[in-house]
Order: C-alpha cells, then structure tokens, then sequence
C-alpha cells in the first residue's frame, strides 16, 4: 500500500463522484428536455443554448430558496433523511467496473475503485439501505402524506428488492462469482448476458424502476395523491437533495444494467480491431457510458410514457407476477447449467 | 346509419363499451406498453408546437382587443369628455378618471369643455372585453392589438394618460375595429340590444 496507490485510488474515487454528480446534474435538464421532445414541446432553451447552464441555475435556486423545517419535526431525523439518501446513493458508484485498465510504465491500474468479491452483494446491500433516507425523512416529516409515501416506498422496495435479487441470482449462478468485474469480463466481446437472460433482464429492469421510485412506480411521491410523498416538507437544498439522489439513483440503475446484461465495457469486435489495451480501455468506457445514456433515456422514454400504477396494481404485480417469473427463470437457468455440466 | 339504429343514442360518435375479459396478450401488458413506446418515441420527431415567444410573437387579428388607447381628433385634441360611461359600462370596474373643466387656453387641447384630467386603467383588473369603447359616446377609447406587456409591480399595470392618449405625432390605427358598418351599427338605436 505505497503512496502511489492512494493517490491513484484518491483521484478515481473523486473522478467518479464528479461524474456521478455532473452526469446526474445534466439528467435532469435530458429529463426536461425529453418530457417536453415527447409532448411536442422544446424543453428548457433559456439559459444557455438548447438550456445547458439550467441545471446550474436550477442549483442555485434550490440553494436560495427558503430553509423551511416544519415545527413539530424531528430535527435531527429531519436532516438525516436528505443526506443519508444523498450519501447511499453515491456509495455504489464504487463497486461498477467503469472501464477495464490503464498500464501506465508496466503498473495496472483498474478503473473500478472496489473490485470487491461480493460486488453484487454490496450494490443490493446499499440499495436495500436507499429506502431508510426516504422512511427516515418521511417519518421526521411528521405529515400524513410523508409518512404514507414513507411507508409505500418501504413496502415497495421490500417487495421489488425479491424479484431483483432472483433475476440477479440467475446472473450469478450462469458467472458463478459475485464479483462485478468478473461477471464484465465474462462478457467479453459480444458475449452478452443479455442473450442468455432476456427474461432475468426485463424482470430486472421492471425491478430497476420500482427501486428507483420511478414512474410508473413512483407511488412514494405520487403528486396526485401525496402532494409530494416523503418529501412534502422539505425545501430549498435538502428537497434538492432528494431529487438529485433520484437522478443518481438512476444513472447508477442504468450503469447496473448495463454492467449485469449489457456487457459493461465491452463491445462487439473489440478484439478485431487491433487497438492497444490502454485504447481499448478508453474506447470501452466511452461505449459503458453510451450503454448507460441509452438506459438513462430508456428511464425517461418509460416515464413519459406510462401511467402510474395504483397501489394494489404494484403490489400484485411485484408478488403475484414478478417473483414467480423470477422464481422460474432461476430454475430454467439452473435446468440449462445442469445439462451443459452433463454434456 | 338509419333512423332506427340511432334510437337512444345522443351522437353518431358514440361507442359500444363491452366488458370482455382480456386476453392473454392484453393482460400480460407488454404489447401494449411497446406500443405506446412506439407512440411516445414517434412524438420526438413531430414539429414542436412551441412558439419561442419574445422573439416569434403569434400572428393576432387586426381587430384584436388589447391595450387601451385614448384617441385624439384631427386637430390633436383629446376627444374624451370624462363623461364617465365606459367607467360605468366596465364590468371589471377598472376605469376610474376625474373630470376637469377646460381653461380659454386649452382650446387646442381638448375639444370638449370638460376632459379627464386623470384617467386610469388598472389593467390587473380589465377583461379586455371593449364594453367601454361601446359605451363611448364621443369615439375618444378603443382597444388595439398590441398586448398589455407583464411587469414586475402591481402599481405598473394601472396605466394613466401619459401611456394611454396616443402620441400626436404617432396616430394609432383603429379603423379596422372602426368599420363603417360598425359604425352604422352603432348608430342605430334599434339594433342597439344586439351590441
């Protein structure tokens, strides 16, 4: 553990925060923009051509805005709840292989901070850890639509977290580690997980949506019924703070997608090209990155065009429909793995 | 369609609702929602209704009722006697003015012996319905096609004289909410009701 290897680590572990950060920050003007693409409308086009310095002044506004905190709250929970949420949302971005390494005078050096045996175990403990933000701030809140919406995103992703965990296991068993970057490396080329696990992918993306209390599953926030949902009382930067979590829960979802099912870095005939490590590693994080734009607007493209779900919907849907499937794709992948073992 | 099958029926537009159970395809849902995927992502490409205001402003009609003008007649005089009838023609309640009488010197300025030596239009409160260019007995208001633009104050809405009798030198047209046939119109008492 020689000086060198903290920098090395320091730098990519600030690297990848910035990027979360800023990739978050432009998805919300993408998510503006898209919404008003998709209702024939041009989106923010103000500040800045096509509204590139919106979500700046988006920032700045949340942080003028009035530090509201409602009388009867629970000071202390109050604030846990944005920042907890905040924090575990860019917790996970430590795990997912970002792109495969850089050899600089004969010294590796991966792009992933963590290369963590139990990669997959520490995304799903960490998102599973997501919903205490919300309960917590909507507990704290101590209004009636809060606590229901704190709740609803309890259950939900109590609900939701099963079916996940069986169309991911079903990735584990076919890789047999739970490490990310060997599952990325197993899906070298166009060896993609995707072609063996279409029914664990959908399955897992539904879930991805439920989890990050996106339309058509934003119950929790639901504006129609809850006013806000758990972050009715909040204002100025702590409500900025769950919005933004929201965004980098998504950016981190669709990275996950991309990294399980879509091969992460890689990308078909990689090999073929004739390309440097150090090259194929900087072209493979630019393609990890365009994989996670596509799902970020698959995200958007579903709320735009969903409706949301009522309550009792989501719950049948996740028990009574999502966990059998899950259940059986598990069982057809154990069913495939038996006879190619045999053969 | 014959006069029997529309027995009951408001519209020849109405649909039969069935109640059927849904078929598998239906109740599995994903057909449906790549459909509508299909629908949203057709919407990227389709023209944008957006009119980017400021910069392209929407065509409005030539009879457009907007901001208020106080006309002036051929000599430059202000026509408005403060008689008072639009103020208490506006349903809005948003026209208050205060009556003054001419001076021998004002002669050139005002062509009745009485004119309105204030004249406000809070503008927060007009309709824009022309009820006060109806009541006018002397042509002196009208409403014009420019639009009443926003503002930061409440206090800068209410619009006095200084912004409301028009420029001598730069006459607003009103010929068009002026036609003669208006004008005839307005003349006849007996159409009078249909005003």
């Amino acid at each position: 553990m020689d000086g060198n290897y903290i920098i090395y680590k320091f730098v990519l572990a600030s690297v990848i925060l910035l990027i979360s950060l800023v990739v978050a920050m432009y998805a919300t003007l993408l998510e503006r923009k898209i919404a008003g693409f998709f209702q024939d409308r041009l989106g923010p086009n103000r500040a800045g051509i096509y509204g590139i310095f919106q979500p700046l002044a988006d920032g700045l506004k949340l942080f003028f805005k009035e530090e509201f905190m409602p009388g009867s709250a629970d000071k202390f929970l109050y604030i846990l709840g944005p920042s907890l949420t905040m924090m575990i949302a860019l917790l996970t971005s430590a795990v997912i292989p970002w792109g495969d390494s850089l050899i600089f005078n004969g010294v590796e050096y991966s792009l992933q901070v963590a290369d963590i045996n139990v990669g997959v175990l520490y995304v799903f403990a960490i998102l599973s850890i997501g919903v205490y933000g919300i309960m917590i701030g909507g507990w704290a809140s101590n209004n009636k639509y809060a606590l229901i919406g704190a709740v609803r995103a309890a259950s939900q992703m109590i609900s939701y977290e099963l079916a996940m965990s069986m169309a991911i296991i079903a990735i584990v068993m076919m890789s047999g580690t739970l490490s990310l970057s060997e599952i990325v490396n197993q899906q070298h080329g166009f060896n993609w997980n995707i072609w063996y696990q279409p029914l664990g992918f959908v399955l897992f993306i539904v879930c991805a949506f439920a989890e990050c209390n996106r339309a058509p599953f934003d119950l929790p926030e639901c504006e129609t019924e809850l006013i806000g949902g758990y972050h009715t009382e909040y204002s100025s930067m702590k409500l900025g703070f769950y919005l933004f979590a929201e965004y980098i829960n998504m950016f981190i979802s669709s990275a996950m997608i991309a990294t399980l099912y879509f091969g992460g870095y890689n990308f078909p005939f990689m090999d073929d090209l004739g390309l440097s490590h150090n090259a194929l590693t900087i072209i493979g994080f630019f393609v990890f990155f365009l994989k996670i734009s596509f799902f970020g607007f698959v995200f958007m493209w579903v709320r735009w065009t969903l409706p949301r779900f009522r309550y009792d919907q989501l719950m049948r849907l996740g028990w009574k429909n999502l966990l059998p499937l899950a259940l059986v794709n598990v069982i057809i992948t154990g069913f495939f793995i038996m006879l190619k073992h045999h053969s | 369609m014959s006069a029997n099958q529309n027995i009951g029926l408001l519209t020849n537009r109405s649909k039969v609702v069935s109640v059927k159970k849904m078929t598998f395809m239906e109740r599995i849902y994903f057909p449906a929602i790549i459909k509508g995927f299909g629908i949203t992502f057709s919407h990227l490409f389709k023209k944008k209704v957006t009119i980017q205001y400021p910069e392209v402003k929407r065509p409005i009609a030539e009879i457009y009722r907007g901001k208020h003008v106080l006309k002036r007649d051929d000599e430059g005089r202000e026509r408005c006697t403060a008689c008072g009838l639009c103020a208490l023609a506006c349903p809005a309640e948003a026209i208050t003015m205060v009556a003054a009488e001419r001076k021998p010197d004002e002669m050139h300025l005002y062509r009745e012996e009485k004119y309105a030596s204030v004249y406000e239009i809070n503008n927060l409160r007009c309709i824009f319905c022309g009820l006060c260019e109806e009541a006018c007995p002397k042509e002196a208001i009208f409403l014009t096609n420019t639009i009443v633009p926003s503002n930061y104050e409440r206090s800068d809405f209410i619009y006095g004289k200084d912004v409301l009798v028009e420029p001598v030198d730069h006459r607003v047209d009103v010929s068009k909410r002026q036609t003669p046939e208006v004008l005839n119109f307005k003349k006849d008492k007996n159409q009078s009701h249909n005003i």
